[in-house]
């Protein structure tokens, strides 16, 4: 047989059917909805349809969180709105049969959190997700994409989805990251070489001894963001320290049947001589922490840099967008990054809100103040009490801090956290889209220690400089 | 979904590179139901300026555009969030085929599931079809999904291509999921071997 890449072993075991012109009938093993689904059980209803297997998609409450106390489960949701999105969701999972992690249940977070730290994301799986950031459930080596309306609504009433086989790219990073730095400034850096576009009709594999150094959770920011690359999926193939994340969740294999896994996600490697559609290779020791200075996530610089003018590229494309991002952003050409003063600060989101990422910061915060409002939002109601258990919403709190609820918060900015018109924001989010987080707000992407950093010192700051000393 | 054949009908060009469905469709609009019109959402924030009055010199506020049906766009336009309101915004706002050197991957499946054409071409011809969209006196361009041809207002036509199969629905107007459900035994004979092989993973 010829050699494979983990991507194509996946495809080759999901592929019910293929159709005359090419495209293969792929079976979905797990499909997680949220409360903008509302719009695919429309369709099943308008159309009469039956769900295939509920018992193998799952349904969260996260995008319309209010993420302020909530001592009164669903009372505490007063925006009617808001309220009305969960509770669409609520039914529309109860109706048909499928399992919901909402207000009220200490499990209830951002999809991308709760599918894997509830073994529902597994190796080896096709996961197809209500939200473009699916991609992230890849770090546990699942082929992993986020689809429309439409989609949730055939999968659901089918199990399947049509794809033509994509591409497949390899981006090996050499070394392991420096320290003082992040996956999330390797994911951001990897997005500024390849471009928003540079995975178009692509799956990245992410690979190299970078990246085996990473822990799974930074591996999940890593992939979350392949679609700010344009990619269809990033993934990285499992290993030991994936198998024992994995290992005693709730919805994981247990017992024999997960002898029986583990054997064959072993075999989830690629193979020596496995070809790819294109590489990229990263040098990680040249990794610094990294900023978004625009409005797009390849508009990123290392946090010492100075922001571009549009004379800078030749590309004609390239300059539009520069000024374009520069009148948005409110910034002059060949401003020192470090110079920025910010409004507030973002730390959570499905790139950034895992308990690993709420200990980088709290490392950062603790013993200083925050001189600027800043809000710490877990990513899930157990990542909250894991940083409850250690201490990590004390440090926090005496750190001038707002110890948030989860959900998706000020990265979507739907829930009620939101900026104003030309406030600025530093966040780990995944996203620096004009309005992205509020019409007129302006995001400056980073890693959570970043972001801490930023809190304490009002602007943009060196984290590593910070830190000195300690 | 309505079978789709030939459009005529003007071009509003769109100069961005980078469109994302943010632009097209905020999120802050998504929890409204489709039954309000998104067509008041369409491009909501890029047509404001901060103060929230139109901006003039975005074509979707300009007279000439009101009955546009194509979008002549940039590179990588609707890339970003998977929301199909950014699809369905543009459905209600009267726009049928979009144009444009790249799209982005989900919001490109997501316009053929609602019966809206993309045509991809070569960069330098959109930016002719840009400019050409962006005449003083606006002309009609018109598409013909069977010949795959698109007819510029100068009278010249280019030839675009599609996937036989998104050609044979869109023209059909075919529900996907009818479509699919004819591979229902193949689905179940598929289900039996993971069962299998896979025991942990199907869960019905």
């Amino acid at each position: 047989m010829q050699p494979r890449a983990v991507f194509e072993k996946i495809w080759d075991d999901h592929v019910i059917a293929v159709r005359e012109d090419g495209q293969s009938l792929i079976y979905v093993d797990r499909l997680l909805l949220q409360e903008n689904s509302f719009h695919a059980f429309d369709v099943l209803r308008r159309e009469n349809r039956t769900v295939r297997n509920p018992s193998q998609a799952f349904a969260f409450a996260d995008h319309y969180v209010q993420t302020t106390p909530r001592g009164q489960g669903m009372d505490s949701v007063t925006i009617p709105e808001n309220r009305r999105m969960i509770e669409l969701i609520q039914a529309d999972a109860k109706a048909y049969g499928i399992d919901t992690f909402t207000v009220g249940d200490v499990r209830q977070g951002i999809l991308h959190v709760v599918g894997p730290e509830q073994g529902i994301s597994q190796p080896g799986i096709v996961l197809a997700g209500a939200d473009s950031h699916t991609s992230t459930h890849g770090a546990l080596g699942a082929f992993a994409f986020g689809v429309g309306s439409s989609e949730t609504a055939h999968a659901l009433a089918t199990q399947g989805l049509w794809r033509s086989k994509p591409k497949n790219m390899l981006i090996y990073v050499e070394d392991p990251l420096p320290t003082g730095t992040s996956s999330k400034d390797l994911i951001l850096a990897i997005i500024r070489e390849v471009g928003t576009a540079g995975g178009f009709g692509h799956v990245i594999e992410y690979a190299g001894p970078g990246i085996d150094a990473l822990s799974v959770e930074q591996r999940m920011t890593v992939c979350n963001m392949s679609i700010e690359a344009g990619a269809r999926a990033g993934l990285i193939a499992p290993d030991q320290k994936v198998f024992d994340y994995v290992k005693g969740r709730p919805f994981a294999p247990q017992d024999a049947a997960w002898d029986e896994a583990i054997a064959y996600w072993r075999t989830l490697r690629s193979d020596e001589g496995a070809m790819y559609d294109k590489v990229v290779k990263i040098d990680a020791r040249k990794i610094v922490p990294m900023v978004s200075w625009g409005t797009a996530p390849d508009q990123v610089l290392p946090v010492n840099g100075r922001v571009p003018s549009a004379s800078s590229v030749d590309d004609e494309h390239q300059q539009v967008r520069i000024s374009n991002a520069l009148e948005y952003m409110g910034l002059a050409p060949d401003t020192d990054l470090q110079s920025i003063a910010l409004d507030k600060v973002f730390i959570g989101s499905c790139t950034n809100g895992r308990i690993e990422d709420l200990r980088a910061a709290a490392d950062v915060a603790k013993g200083r103040k925050a001189t600027i409002p800043a809000l710490v939002v877990p990513g899930s109601g157990l990542v909250k009490k894991q940083a409850e258990a250690e201490g990590l919403d004390k440090i926090f709190i005496e750190a001038g801090f707002q110890w948030r609820e989860p959900g998706c918060s000020m990265c979507v900015a739907v829930n009620g956290d939101n900026l104003k018109p030309e406030e600025r924001c530093a966040s780990t989010s995944n996203r620096n889209f004009e309005g992205r987080q509020g019409p007129g707000g302006r995001t400056h992407l980073m890693s959570p220690a970043m972001a801490a950093a930023a809190a304490i010192a009002g602007h943009i700051i060196d984290v590593r400089e910070l830190m000195q000393g300690e | 979904m309505k079978p789709l054949h030939k459009v005529t009908g003007i071009a509003m060009p769109i100069e961005r590179v980078g469109i994302n469905t943010d632009q097209i469709f905020p999120a802050r609009f998504l929890k409204q139901p489709r039954s309000v019109g998104y067509e008041q959402f369409t491009f909501h924030d890029l047509r404001r300026k901060s103060n929230g009055a139109l901006r003039d010199d975005f074509p979707l506020n300009q007279a000439k555009y009101k009955d546009a049906r194509f979008i002549i766009g940039n590179s990588s336009f609707g890339i970003g969030s998977s929301r199909e309101g950014a699809v369905y915004t543009l459905l209600d706002a009267g726009f049928q085929v979009l144009i444009a050197p790249s799209f982005g991957d989900i919001f490109k499946a997501n316009c053929f599931k609602n019966g809206v054409l993309t045509i991809e071409l070569p960069d330098d011809v959109v930016a002719e079809l840009r400019r050409e969209a962006a005449a003083a006196d606006a002309q009609e361009f018109e598409m013909d999904i069977s010949e795959q041809t698109l007819r510029r207002p100068s009278g010249e036509f280019l030839s675009f291509q599609v996937e036989p199969f998104q050609k044979h629905c869109l023209m059909n107007g075919l529900n996907e999921i009818d479509l699919t459900l004819e591979f229902a035994a193949d689905i179940d004979a598929f289900e039996s071997k993971q069962r299998v092989r896979r025991g942990w993973i199907v869960r019905a």
